[in-house]
């Protein structure tokens, strides 16, 4: 039965002052917030943010460090690989160069060869041709002498004359030059 | 201290959505004739103080380049402010960070540790030191004192081109340099007044509730009944203070960059 007399008289207490516009504490609130602030803002700006910004600032230097590291990699693979390459492509091209060299060796070889048995066939040949010239000559030579035998033979049967020798041939080759 | 009354007291006490923003002194402190005595207010901005620096260290302790859970709130927070001032005024607003960021911090804390209905506290009763009006508008002066300062000390007299907004016929000066020196005016009021009346409004509404439960509670079986109610209410309303004390820590912390945008860069108004 109390209790609604209390509750009836508290809010008129409270209105005499209504505490946030009640005047008594403004200095000391002032005051302290000014010490509280203050302490925050030094311990705030002097420690505790450089070292979360610090830590930042670190892992984005690292990571960037370690971008550039993998960038470096990178071009060093790159590097390798057209090393490689070329070195593959020289020995290809080496290879290629022996390959034409031992070709165009046997090459000369077998020219060379081929200029021998040419020779050796030509000097065979001309030797066969002067073979068969000097036959051929020894021959003519010796259709002339019968030619002209023969001519005296004829001459001493059918005129009884006797011819020389020499005139015989003399007439035998009048006779093959016309 | 009242806590200690007779029993009717307390029961009313627990019903006076005013009686949470009383301040009661802990110690008596008296220089040069002004009461400068430690009350429970000074206790919960020392709290904060304490808290927010012992947080954020304890957070930063490992400072691992992996960071763990309690290390990447503290560079949350920490890219949350720097991102919030480089938005609003620019990189060179960076030179105010620690600034922004105290204020941030402290505001935050002060309306989260108000949240506590019990803290331990002398006196056990929680106590939310932003819904004094006091201490918003001391805050919110000390931001226009640095944004004016700084302004002045930065740019001269071409701070108060401010007033003269570029792109204006000359003579709407007449009408718009008035609007805009009483705009500049109001700003630390309204920045004073908005966190105030935020965190007053909501507690006594979320104290009205409760004590609703407790006047419901005491009448009988049906009044245990209706206080369902106000319990979901005030549920509601709790998790919306929530949202309130981060957002005006928020906003005040966002305006206080816009006014440092004018000071930094008086011409882009």
């Amino acid at each position: 039965m109390t209790a609604p007399q209390t509750i009836n008289t508290t809010p008129t207490d409270a209105q005499a002052a209504f505490p946030p516009f009640d005047p008594t504490y403004f200095a000391s609130q002032l005051f302290w917030l000014a010490i509280s602030f203050v302490a925050l803002y030094f311990i705030l700006s002097r420690f505790i943010l450089p070292r979360i910004g610090g830590a930042i600032e670190e892992r984005r230097d690292r990571i960037a460090d370690d971008l550039d590291a993998a960038a470096n990699m990178r071009d060093q693979a790159n590097e390798t690989v057209r090393a490689y390459e070329k070195s593959l492509a020289d020995a290809r091209a080496r290879a290629q160069s022996v390959a034409a060299a031992a070709k165009a060796e046997a090459d000369a070889e077998i020219a060379e060869a081929v200029r021998e048995a040419d020779a050796r066939l030509d000097a065979q040949q001309t030797e066969s041709e002067a073979r068969i010239r000097e036959a051929r000559d020894a021959a003519l030579k010796e259709v002339r002498s019968i030619a002209a035998g023969a001519t005296a033979a004829i001459a001493d049967r059918l005129a009884g004359l006797d011819v020389a020798a020499s005139e015989a041939e003399a007439a035998v080759d009048a006779v093959r030059k016309g | 201290m009242r806590v200690r009354d007779t029993k009717g007291r307390g029961v009313a006490d627990a019903t006076n959505p005013i009686k949470q923003f009383e301040i009661n002194p802990i110690a008596d402190l008296t220089i040069g004739g002004l009461n400068l005595s430690f009350t429970n207010s000074s206790y919960f901005m020392v709290a904060s103080v304490v808290l927010v620096s012992g947080l954020l260290s304890l957070a930063m302790s490992r400072r691992a380049l992996v960071p763990g859970r309690y290390q990447s709130v503290a560079e949350m927070l920490y890219e949350f402010v720097a991102g919030m001032i480089r938005s609003t005024a620019g990189d060179d607003g960076l030179k105010f960070f620690p600034f922004v960021f105290t204020l941030f911090a402290f505001i935050l804390m002060g309306n989260m540790l108000g949240m506590m209905p019990y803290f331990p506290a002398p006196g056990f009763s929680g106590f939310t030191f932003t819904s004094h009006i006091i201490v918003t508008f001391a805050l919110a002066m000390l931001v226009m004192l640095v944004v004016v300062g700084y302004g002045v000390m930065k740019n001269g007299l071409k701070f108060f081109s401010i007033f003269f907004p570029s792109g204006v016929p000359p003579i709407l000066y007449l009408l718009v340099t008035p609007i805009e020196i009483i705009s500049f005016l109001s700003r630390p009021v309204t920045l004073g007044v908005r966190l105030f009346a935020n965190m007053l409004a909501g507690h006594i509404l979320l104290k009205v509730f409760a004590g609703f439960i407790v006047m419901l509670g005491s009448v009988g079986a049906l009044g245990v009944l209706g206080a369902a109610a106000p319990l979901v209410m005030v549920i509601a309303l709790t998790a919306l203070e929530f949202l309130v004390a981060f957002l005006q820590a928020y906003v005040f912390a966002v305006l206080t960059c816009i006014y440092l945008s004018d000071a930094l860069h008086p011409g882009h108004h």
